[in-house]
């Protein structure tokens, strides 16, 4: 009986085992071969040896390097940022009562907006053009400024354009996650503190926070591995080369390692790709660890 | 801390838009005794809670006064009243220990109130010593009983000692043995500590058993204030008459006629000097003696033993309920097979209300 009960039970399964056989695990695996195979060559389907040759590469590789530092500084600065903004956002509207559905409705729009389209939107806002400064340009020399050309200057002017725009695109998922969130914080629990007499930042800081806690931490991590992943963005603002434009991030370089003009290398990529990886998951590890006493589960 | 409530209304606005303001509390007016156990009473959606919100100031008073003592507090915010508030779902942080939860409104004192975290925790203990979860201090809530966190609950809301102790249904979501073991503990709380509660709570048998007074509302109206016992031997309506006691009073369609009740062509007692009307004969189940020579006939129905008391059911062709439920003294006898039983009725325990108005003849 118990037997016949397992094979129904693996029967069930097959299609989903199938499914992530064929397009999790093996993918998986195969990119952990790719980056052991030195000098693989794709047309001849040949390599010339095993070991971290690949990786050394990469490691050593400025191009890579920069996509690193790039990554990170984006990383560091549009999780806090977009995350604490969204949670202030998240409590203004839940403190509204009437115009509350049209704000947050107005709120999600980024959310499906195509990222081109919103790249388009950032070049009107940030680009100098034959005909236009753009609009924030505009502004700064309104004010008495110098004109800023945001996308074709400086590492930190076009740093500052595209975490403007990653937390801008990022911000509507986060601000609707937690303002359900906060909703869902059962109403006595303010109640009781106000016949207590708590303060609202108290209210927010010793009640507010640590029933949404894991909200947050939810949004923070996948935040985190969001950011990491980096690459759309930089390309609806800077356009595909973005080794040219000194914003390439590491998803960014695994692309370029496969398929771009100086494509062809599929070991550095997988190699990029599993350090990508490592990286995601020590942070995410550090996080869990961190957060554990802090993050209450009801 | 005597409690005055002087006209107290409070309106919500309709939920369709042109629909009429929604009434829960009309024109309230009481003053609480200083230190008593007070039940208010009443079906949901009387405005009871209400009541109680308005006195904690969660919510303000579309027209009226509440005053502590002498000093207004009908503008003050809930914080600044001194009142404690025990919730229904006891609202316990989840967060917080035992301890963290109790010390909570200590730890928002500010000014020369302001406590030292050793006069806090001291304080907490001895809280906690009343409501006897001292040993439990380092739990979360979800660790413990419903009972238990009923306590930290109360805890919570007498730390501060308050001037006035708010409950919202507080037994209601304890199993029923519990039940009878904390209203007691409540009843004992409340003496101890000497602070003046009100209590909300739909069950009869709950307010009368531990109140000092009972107010019993219903549609955001006060039918009737006073002592449990007094309350219940002489309603002053039918609906008072009916919410109080288990099992429920039993109402007959009857009519006073030259100095006698009728109901139906029986004439079961006299009603000197009333005069004659259609009226409404509500019935105690313990008013009922059986008594072959009796004035008021019922077609029996089966009898349910009690031990030290029978539960005669019976049914009547004007009674209103959907039997006639009679409490008498296991010493009568019933034949099996019997179809009528005759009664004699205890003229305290039968009450006349008019058929109309419904208030009391």
């Amino acid at each position: 009986m118990k037997k016949k009960n397992n094979l129904k039970a693996w029967l069930y399964l097959l299609p989903a085992i199938l499914f992530l056989g064929v397009f999790m695990l093996y993918p998986l695996v195969d990119v952990c071969i790719y980056s052991l195979e030195e000098n693989f060559h794709f047309v001849s389907q040949k390599y010339s040896g095993v070991g971290l040759e690949n990786f050394r590469h990469v490691l050593t590789d400025p191009y890579f390097a920069a996509a690193l530092r790039n990554t990170l500084v984006l990383v560091v600065i549009t999780v806090p940022v977009s995350t604490g903004l969204s949670l202030l956002i998240a409590l203004g509207l839940s403190s509204l009562q009437k115009v509350k559905k049209l704000f947050q409705t107005i709120y999600f729009l980024p959310y499906v907006t195509n990222t081109l389209a919103v790249g388009l939107v950032f070049w009107l806002l940030f680009r100098n053009t034959e005909y236009t400064d753009g609009l924030i340009s505009s502004l700064i020399t309104m004010l008495g400024g110098e004109p800023i050309n945001f996308i074709e200057g400086t590492y930190w002017q076009k740093m500052l354009v595209t975490c403007l725009y990653t937390i801008w695109i990022v911000m509507p998922f986060k601000i609707l996650i937690l303002t359900s969130a906060l909703a869902s914080v059962n109403q006595d629990y303010y109640k009781a503190a106000r016949v207590d007499g708590a303060s609202s930042a108290r209210i927010f800081r010793k009640i507010t926070l640590p029933m949404i806690s894991p909200t947050v931490f939810y949004l923070i991590i996948t935040g985190f591995i969001g950011a990491f992943k980096a690459y759309s963005d930089e390309v609806a603002l800077f356009g595909t080369n973005l080794n040219v434009a000194g914003m390439n991030t590491i998803v960014g370089y695994v692309y370029d390692m496969l398929y771009s003009d100086s494509g062809g290398y599929p070991g550095y990529a997988a190699a990029a790709a599993l350090l990508l990886f490592g990286i995601v998951f020590t942070i995410t590890y550090v996080n869990l660890r961190f957060s554990r006493n802090k993050v209450q589960y009801m | 801390m005597k409690v005055v409530l002087e006209n107290l209304t409070k309106r919500f606005p309709s939920r369709s838009k042109k629909g009429p303001d929604v009434t829960a509390v009309d024109h309230f007016n009481f003053e609480i005794p200083d230190g008593q156990l007070i039940g208010l009473l009443g079906p949901s959606g009387c405005g009871k809670s209400t009541t109680l919100n308005l006195i904690s100031g969660l919510e303000t008073p579309t027209e009226g006064r509440i005053l502590f003592g002498e000093e207004d507090v009908t503008n003050l915010p809930p914080e600044e009243r001194g009142v404690g508030l025990v919730f229904q779902n006891y609202a316990l942080y989840p967060h917080l220990t035992v301890e963290e939860n109790i010390i909570f409104p200590l730890q928002n004192l500010k000014g020369d109130k302001k406590m030292t975290k050793e006069a806090m925790h001291q304080k907490a203990v001895e809280t906690a010593k009343l409501v006897q979860i001292d040993q439990l201090m380092e739990r979360k809530p979800k660790e413990l009983s419903g009972g238990q966190q009923q306590r930290v609950a109360i805890a919570r809301a007498l730390v501060k000692i308050p001037r006035v102790l708010l409950l919202d249904e507080p037994l209601s979501n304890l199993d029923a043995r519990l039940r009878l073991q904390t209203r007691e503990e409540l009843r004992r709380i409340q003496r101890e500590t000497g602070v003046t509660t009100i209590f909300v709570t739909h069950d009869q048998e709950e307010a009368m058993s531990i109140s000092d007074l009972i107010i019993v509302m219903k549609d955001g109206l006060v039918h009737q204030i006073g002592k449990p016992q007094d309350v219940y031997d002489e309603p002053v309506n039918l609906f008072v008459a009916q919410f109080l006691g288990t099992p429920q009073i039993n109402v007959f369609g009857g009519e006073i006629r030259g100095g006698k009740v009728y109901i139906g062509n029986e004439a079961v007692m006299d009603a000197e000097g009333k005069t004659d009307r259609k009226v409404w004969v509500g019935i105690r189940p313990e008013g009922f003696i059986p008594d072959p020579e009796g004035p008021f006939t019922c077609d029996m129905d089966r009898v349910e033993v009690m031990g030290r008391d029978v539960s005669v059911v019976s049914t009547h062709p004007e009674m209103t309920g959907r039997c006639v439920r009679s409490i008498v003294s296991s010493e009568n006898r019933f034949e099996p097979g019997q179809e009528t039983v005759k009664f004699r009725l205890k003229p305290n325990k039968v009450f006349l209300f008019d058929r109309e108005s419904e208030e009391r003849v």
